[in-house]
């Protein structure tokens, strides 16, 4: 299938995985050619991490390998002993993870984990040790490496951890680069600026690259040729091009058609002659930090001056990165935390409110979160859970409850006989839909969507997205919808609102924003966004050089100098200053 | 970091205030009478009166206890009412043996209870994780005094592998020390052994195998620790309950420590010296727990003590 003619630096064999009594893999085959790219892609559960765990000899206990071949150098690595493959590990095929907060010692600087992984594997001086750290270092773009040498992990952002984390996968120069889902955890600029060191490293020391994703902008972005899992089987293998051009398999196609393409909606319905149910001027949310015996108390300016208004039947975007103040702004709005300034939800003023009015005001706006899996009590059937507003409303008697929540169900495409299960009896997707269920329960206007689709694999969330935009055509909801995810914003939003560092830099329709962005900071988002596209690989070159980011902690009693805006074009705003 | 001692030492100041407090408090309601103890059966109740006055126990408890204050703060603990002689002087004498003991019996404690942990940790759900989680509970459960007993029957009168008590040379100290630490140890294998297993399963053990470290060095340089650093203030909070036990094997081997003078002094109700001993204790266990929370940040760079 491939072009290579040479003979591959690393080949997998009829590989099977066992998780138990389960076949997690199932006879997969592929090989890695020198200096190129293999991206394996799939969902959740495809075993594609347990393939990359196997080839470093880092199986869980509770997984074996019944069959197969693992080729690297004319070894098989799954014969190799457990200090053979000490040797290989760090040294001839290096590794890094998709979480790098948690994946560096917390009680080791920097300096001492880098130089420990040379020390494993050469014999040099401590000196040449130190040079090398700074060496690689250096490489991966980190900033004043002799102040990062000498810091803890907890000191570095997650961009710089994931830096320090491929710095020392790549201390020793492997052939082999294993990245099991590396920008998963990132921001999309960050992780724009890991895929383009990636790149580099791989320029620069002709490394292989075995990279797994869920995620096909950043296999276009990346891949030379893709291995697509699902369910421990390989379904296709291909170069690249061929994939996204005519993808054979039929789950190939699939997956394709469910990714959401930024730039591939056209200007929305308006709403603009529909009422305003939610009307949001100058919000501003500030977290006290406490002084100690000898320091004065100060803020965190978390939100501040956001206006914005929301009509019937339309869906609002929130976009931004993490820490920018888009959650917060959410929970702001259910009144779930103090706040300033005006909320009004169909005219009434939510400020200063509580009690039984708040609560009375609460059941028209209703909230589904980000993890389904940690937002429904284990312990509470789905009847309990989705009833359980009607229940603190006083809504009904038992036997309505329960016919309301067999009706709730059924909207969103679940079976009356599930409200006598449990939540861990369900998928991820389906749990989500029980939480939009349980939104809906008592009929709200407007419902604020926090990241509720983002950790969905593409295809559940394709669905889940649908199911929204219908209960928003049948029940005439307002969403506001917060997401990292510029593609998914696109596709579902009319309007959307860039926020950065608390602040709203540009609102507009979708077409506008998104289209035309008109701020840097929009530009800076959408330029990291990767796209579906082999012929269209980005150049994130530009993202490597870092912005400010105002300092939000403040001394008590600052107030921001309010944000001014000129109207780019009608109903499109943009930051100023 | 000056902030954080002065705050500690205020708030160490207040907690001795409340230990001696409720000490006295306790045995002011106490129904036993030293006066008479000391006076003897056969004395007449106006010696017993003589006595009670002379030693200001018919005062008002508050009156007795400001006596009590005033006096500590010139560094007097008061006069034995049996021993005829200070408390501080009681107390002084005795503080070297049981220091000794203590810095022996915690650091047996640690080094068996740390170790049990770490293999138990490692050899998880085996024969020998077993087997050691079920010495460690016998450990935590046994009742000091009937262990005490029979360790110094078995390893003294029958193996004659220690001597069978005495203080002077470094084996006196062997058996005493084992037994604090044996018993002790308990707490620690079980803390140890679950903390190492959550460790075990962190994401950068992962990254540390996949740099191609030995088995033993992740686990002695990544795993344990990371797993040592939630059981140090434990080793503060132990002191108290280290005490105890402090007091039953001293009685039992005949070791010329506090504990020994304390068991003598309840014996007698000699209130000066019980409650001498106390603010010793209380002293002692305020410094463990000061010293541990400085010792942390030292462990864990994550911890700023100015943040407490």
């Amino acid at each position: 299938m491939t072009a290579e003619t040479s003979r591959p630096l690393l080949s997998v064999e009829r590989l099977s995985i066992d998780f138990g009594p389960r076949r997690v893999v199932s006879e997969l085959s592929f090989a890695l050619h020198a200096g190129k790219t293999l991206c394996i892609a799939g969902e959740s559960g495809s075993g594609k991490s347990l393939t990359s765990l196997a080839i470093m000899g880092l199986l869980p206990k509770a997984a074996s390998v019944p069959g197969g071949a693992i080729l690297f150098e004319g070894r098989d690595l799954l014969g190799c002993s457990d200090r053979q493959m000490q040797e290989l590990r760090g040294k001839d095929i290096g590794m890094i993870f998709q979480e790098p907060m948690t994946s560096l010692n917390p009680l080791m600087t920097v300096g001492r984990q880098l130089q420990e992984t040379v020390r494993r594997h050469e014999a040099l001086s401590g000196q040449e040790t130190r040079a090398r750290a700074r060496q690689m270092l250096d490489a991966v773009r980190v900033p004043q490496v002799d102040k990062r040498l000498a810091q803890y992990p907890h000191e570095l952002s997650g961009g710089m951890r994931q830096r320090v984390m491929i710095a020392m996968a790549m201390l020793c120069k492997p052939r082999v680069l294993i990245a099991d889902e590396p920008t998963t955890a990132l921001d999309v600029t960050i992780q724009a600026q890991i895929l383009e060191l990636m790149r580099e490293l791989q320029a620069q020391f002709g490394t292989t690259l075995l990279m797994i994703t869920h995620d096909m902008g950043v296999v276009a972005e990346m891949a030379d040729e893709v291995v697509v899992m699902n369910q421990g089987l390989m379904e296709e293998r291909a170069e690249v091009r061929s994939l996204f051009a005519a993808p054979q398999a039929a789950y190939t196609r699939k997956l394709l058609a469910a990714v959401p393409v930024l730039g591939s909606a056209g200007p929305p319905e308006s709403r603009e002659e529909r009422p305003v149910v939610l009307e949001v001027d100058n919000l501003q949310v500030r977290f006290p930090l406490r002084g100690g015996w000898f320091e004065p108390a100060r803020n965190v300016h978390a939100v501040e001056n956001v206006s914005f208004r929301l009509r019937q039947g339309e869906t609002l975007g929130i976009v931004g990165e993490s820490g920018c103040g888009k959650s917060t702004t959410g929970k702001a709005l259910l009144s779930m935390l103090p706040f300033d300034g005006s909320v009004k939800l169909l005219g009434c003023e939510l400020n200063g409110i509580g009690g039984e009015a708040l609560r009375e005001v609460r059941q028209d706006i209703q909230m589904i979160f980000q993890d389904p899996y940690a937002s429904l009590n284990p312990r509470k059937t789905i009847l309990d859970l989705v009833g359980e507003p009607l229940l603190i409303h006083g809504k009904g008697d038992r036997q309505q409850r329960q016919a309301r929540v067999a009706e709730l169900l059924e909207q969103v495409g679940l079976p009356a006989e599930a409200m006598q299960r449990y939540p861990h009896m369900f998928s991820g997707g389906q749990r989500q839909r029980i939480c939009i269920a349980r939104a809906l329960a008592l009929n709200p206007k407007v419902i604020v969507a926090d990241e509720s689709v983002s950790a969905l694999d593409v295809s559940v969330q394709a669905q889940v997205l649908e199911l929204l935009e219908r209960l928003q055509r049948e029940h005439d909801l307002s969403y506001l919808f917060i997401s990292h995810d510029m593609a998914v914003v696109e596709r579902i939003c009319h309007r959307v609102a860039v926020m950065f560092c608390g602040q709203i830099v540009e609102i507009g329709r979708r077409d506008q924003v998104l289209g035309n962005p008109q701020h840097p900071y929009t530009q800076r988002l959408l330029s990291a966004v990767p796209i579906p596209d082999v012929d269209q690989r980005r150049d994130f070159k530009a993202l490597l050089r870092e912005i400010q980011v105002p300092d939000p902690i403040k001394p008590k009693g600052y107030v921001a100098p309010p944000q001014q805006y000129r109207q780019q074009d009608v109903d499109h705003l943009v930051a100023v200053g | 970091m000056f902030a954080f001692i002065a705050r500690r030492v205020v708030y160490s100041i207040l907690i001795l205030l409340g230990v001696t407090l409720i000490t006295y408090l306790l045995l002011f309601m106490l129904p036993a009478d030293p006066a008479r103890q000391i006076a003897g059966r056969s004395a007449t109740p106006e010696i017993v009166a003589n006595i009670r006055h002379q030693l200001g126990l018919d005062l008002p408890f508050y009156q007795q206890y400001f006596q009590y204050l005033k006096g500590l703060l010139h560094g007097d603990l008061g006069r034995s009412f049996i021993q005829r002689s200070q408390v501080s002087e009681l107390i002084g004498a005795r503080l070297v043996p049981s220091l000794q003991l203590m810095g022996l019996g915690i650091a047996f404690e640690l080094l068996i209870g740390i170790g049990l942990g770490i293999v138990a940790a490692l050899k998880r759900d085996s024969f020998i994780d077993r087997l050691l989680m079920a010495f460690s509970f016998v450990g935590v459960s046994s009742p000091q005094f009937i262990a005490a007993m029979l360790f110094l029957y078995f390893f003294a009168v029958r193996l004659d592998w220690f001597p069978m008590g005495g203080y002077g040379e470094f084996r006196h100290i062997l058996l005493p020390a084992l037994t604090l630490g044996i018993l002790g140890s308990g707490w620690y294998s079980r803390m140890v052994r679950s903390s190492m297993i959550e460790v075990l399963h962190q994401d950068f053990i992962r990254t540390a195998r996949a740099k191609g470290l030995s088995r033993m060095r992740v686990v002695f340089r990544h795993v344990l620790p990371n797993a040592i650093v939630p059981v140090i203030p434990m080793v503060g909070i132990d002191i108290g309950i280290f005490m105890g036990g402090l007091v039953v094997v001293e009685s039992v081997f005949g070791w010329p420590g506090i504990g020994q003078l304390a068991w003598q002094a309840i014996q007698q109700v000699d209130i000066p010296v019980i409650v001498g001993v106390t603010t010793v204790s209380a002293v002692a266990i305020v410094l463990g727990n000061l010293l541990a929370d400085l010792v942390i940040p030292l462990v864990d760079p994550r911890i700023d003590v100015k943040k407490h």
